[in-house]
C-alpha cells in the first residue's frame, strides 16, 4: 500500500542513543535491532514494590528498551524457550510504576498496547529522555515474533510464570512500531482522539433519548435513572 | 463405523492450531477491502502491517496473535451421528487444548478468576466452554472453536421497546467509540449484535452473530439483512479507523441474530470480534473421514428454529 511506503521510518540499534531519540516523531515507524527486555507489573513490583535488585544489575548498556508483553512462549523437552508469537499489553496499567522505573534503570524506550496518558510524556517521560512507541494493530504477534530472533535470558520465570517474567530477547527487525510520544512530550493518539472527536456528537443527532437512563452517567449522587 | 473418542481429539486439536494460526478467508478478504478504501493514512499502515501479519503467522506456522484469546467449542451434533459417549467427546475436547496450549504454542491465558491460579493449560473450572446444538437429518458432529480475545469491546444494555432501532444505534455508537478509541477494541471488527431473548440469550446471541457468521452472510429476515447494512455503514462513519487513528475501517461487517424476548423489554448486546478473528470446524462424519472448513454455519434454519412454532 502507498500509504505505508512513504512513512518516515527509523531503524535503531539498542541501546538506543540520545540522538537517534531526538529523531522520533508522533507517526514514524520504528524497527530495532539488539536487546528488548520486557517488564510489567509482576516486575516493577518485585523491584519498586518490593525492593528487590535488578537481576542485572547494569541493565542499560545492555538494553534501555521495555516491552510491555507477554509471549506465547513454552518449554521445549530439551530446555530451549519456543517463542511464537510476541504481543504488547495495555501499557495505562503501568503509569504508575513509570518514573522510578525510568529513574533506576535508565530506560528510554517503553512499547507497549495503546500509550500512555498524555501527561505522563510530558512530566515522566520526556525530561527523562524518553518515548513511547506502540505496537501495531495490535495484533502483529507473529510478525514480532518473527523479530525475535533469540532468548538470551530469562528471569524469574519459575516465580512469576510466562506472562510476567523478564525475559531478554535478541531481536533483529523488530517491529513494525509506531511513535506516540516525542521529546516534546507530544501524543499521536491525543492528537488522533482530539480530531475525532469534533465529529462524534452530531452522529447522535436525531437519536431520540433513551427511555432510561444510566445511573452514574452522571456526577450527581442524587440522580435518578428514570 | 462409529465416530470415537479419538477422531473427536484429532480434529479438536487440529482447528486449535488452524485458527490460532490462519485468518479465515473470508475475514481476509474483508479487511482487504477495507484496506483499499482507507484514506486514513496511519490506519492503512495498520491494516497494510496486519496483512503482512497475517501472511508472517502462515508462513512461520506461528500464532497471528500472541493473545490466543479463550479457546473454546461450539458443537453441533447430527441427530443420526453414530456416536457412543457424550462424556468421552468432551473429556476429547479438554485433552485436544492441553496438547495445543502447548504444541502451538497458545498462551496459557485461563486463570481462577479470583486466586489468578493456572494450570498452563487453558483448562479449568468451567473452561473451555462448550456449547451444544443439533441438527436434524445429519450423521455428522461439527466442532467449531472460536479463540476470541478481546478484554474491551463488548457490552449489554437493557433497552425497550420505545427506544426502538434509535436506542439500538445510540448503544452501538456508544460502544464502538468507547472501546475504538486507542483501538482498544483491536478493530475493524466483525460486530455482532444480539436483540431480544432473556439477558443471557442475548448475550450469547451477539457472541455468536459475531464468532460464528462469515464476512458478507446475511440474516435471512431482509428487514434485519438491511439493519445488518445499515449499523456497518453507521460504525463506518465514526470517523475512526484501526487503532482509533482517524479513518472509516471500523466494522468488516455486522451480524445481527434475535430472539424473542419479554414484551416490556428490548435486551441488546454487542460483541466486536478482532483483527485476530480465529474460527475454524472440523466436521466428523459417521464414516470417520473428517473435512475442515472456516465457516461455522453455525445458524442453520433449525437452530434458528425457523418457521417451527
Ligand atoms: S483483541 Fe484480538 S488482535 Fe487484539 S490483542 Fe487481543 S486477540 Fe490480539
Amino acid at each position: 500500500m502507498s500509504q505505508a511506503a512513504t512513512r518516515n521510518t527509523h531503524h535503531l540499534k539498542v541501546p538506543v542513543s540520545a540522538s537517534d531519540i531526538a529523531k522520533l516523531k508522533p507517526g514514524d515507524i520504528v524497527y530495532l535491532e539488539g536487546v528488548v527486555y520486557t517488564a510489567r507489573e509482576g516486575v516493577y513490583d518485585r523491584v519498586l514494590g518490593k525492593g528487590q535488585s535488578l537481576p542485572i544489575p547494569d541493565l542499560a548498556p545492555i538494553s534501555n528498551v521495555n516491552f510491555h508483553c507477554s509471549p506465547a512462549a513454552s518449554q521445549s523437552d530439551e530446555g530451549s524457550y519456543i517463542i511464537g508469537g510476541v504481543t504488547a499489553t495495555a501499557s495505562f496499567r503501568f503509569s504508575k510504576w513509570m518514573e522510578s522505573w525510568l529513574d533506576l534503570t535508565g530506560t528510554k524506550i517503553v512499547i507497549g498496547k495503546g500509550g500512555m496518558p498524555k501527561d505522563d510524556y510530558a512530566n515522566i517521560l520526556a525530561p527523562r529522555g524518553a518515548v513511547y512507541l506502540t505496537t501495531v494493530g495490535y495484533g502483529t504477534g507473529a510478525l514480532l515474533g518473527r523479530g525475535v530472533v533469540g532468548v538470551r535470558d530469562v528471569f524469574w520465570l519459575d516465580d512469576l510464570g510466562i506472562a510476567q517474567a523478564m525475559w531478554m530477547f535478541d531481536v533483529k527487525a523488530f517491529g513494525p512500531f509506531i511513535v506516540d510520544s516525542d521529546l516534546e512530550g507530544n501524543s499521536l493518539f491525543a492528537q488522533h482522539n482530539d480530531a475525532i472527536a469534533d465529529h462524534i456528537n452530531s452522529l447522535y443527532d436525531g437519536l431520540k433519548p433513551p427511555a432510561l437512563s444510566r445511573y452514574g452517567e452522571t456526577d450527581d449522587r442524587k440522580d435518578e435513572v428514570m | 463405523m462409529t465416530i470415537t473418542a479419538d477422531h473427536i481429539e484429532e480434529a479438536a486439536y487440529h482447528i486449535m492450531k488452524k485458527a490460532a494460526i490462519d485468518i479465515p478467508d473470508d475475514y481476509l478478504t474483508g479487511i482487504e477491502a477495507m484496506a483499499d478504501k482507507e484514506t486514513g493514512d496511519l490506519s492503512a499502515f495498520v491494516l497494510s502491517a496486519m496483512l503482512d501479519n497475517y501472511r508472517a503467522a502462515t508462513e512461520d506456522r506461528r500464532p497471528m496473535c500472541a493473545d490466543t484469546g479463550l479457546p473454546r467449542y461450539y458443537v453441533k451434533i447430527g441427530d443420526n451421528a453414530d456416536m457412543k459417549s457424550m462424556v468421552a467427546l468432551d473429556a476429547a475436547l479438554r485433552k485436544a487444548t492441553a496438547n495445543a496450549t502447548h504444541d502451538v504454542p497458545l498462551r496459557p491465558n485461563r486463570v481462577h478468576p479470583l486466586w489468578r491460579t493456572e494450570h498452563n493449560n487453558n483448562l479449568g473450572i468451567n473452561a473451555p466452554e462448550v456449547e451444544w446444538s443439533f441438527e436434524p437429518d445429519a450423521d455428522w458432529i461439527d466442532i467449531t472453536t472460536v479463540h476470541k480475545g478481546g478484554l474491551f469491546g463488548s457490552d449489554y444494555r437493557m433497552l425497550f421497546p420505545g427506544d426502538g432501532i434509535d436506542g439500538i444505534k445510540r448503544f452501538l455508537l456508544d460502544t464502538l467509540i468507547a472501546f475504538g478509541k486507542r483501538g482498544l477494541a483491536c478493530q475493524p471488527a466483525i460486530v455482532g449484535v444480539g436483540i431480544g431473548g432473556s439477558k443471557d440469550t442475548c448475550m450469547q446471541l451477539g457472541k455468536q452473530a459475531a464468532c460464528l457468521r462469515v464476512v458478507g452472510d446475511r440474516n435471512p429476515d431482509p428487514e434485519i439483512a438491511k439493519l445488518e447494512h445499515e449499523f456497518k455503514e453507521l460504525g463506518n462513519s465514526i470517523g475512526m479507523g484501526a487503532m482509533g487513528f482517524v479513518g472509516s475501517s471500523m466494522v468488516v461487517d455486522c451480524h445481527i441474530e434475535v430472539g424473542y424476548t419479554h414484551t416490556g423489554g428490548m435486551p441488546v448486546s454487542v460483541h466486536t470480534f478482532c483483527l485476530s478473528s480465529r474460527r475454524a470446524t472440523a466436521r466428523i462424519h459417521s464414516s470417520g473421514e473428517i473435512t475442515y472448513r472456516t465457516d461455522p454455519r453455525w445458524f442453520t434454519p433449525y437452530m434458528r428454529r425457523e418457521g417451527i412454532t
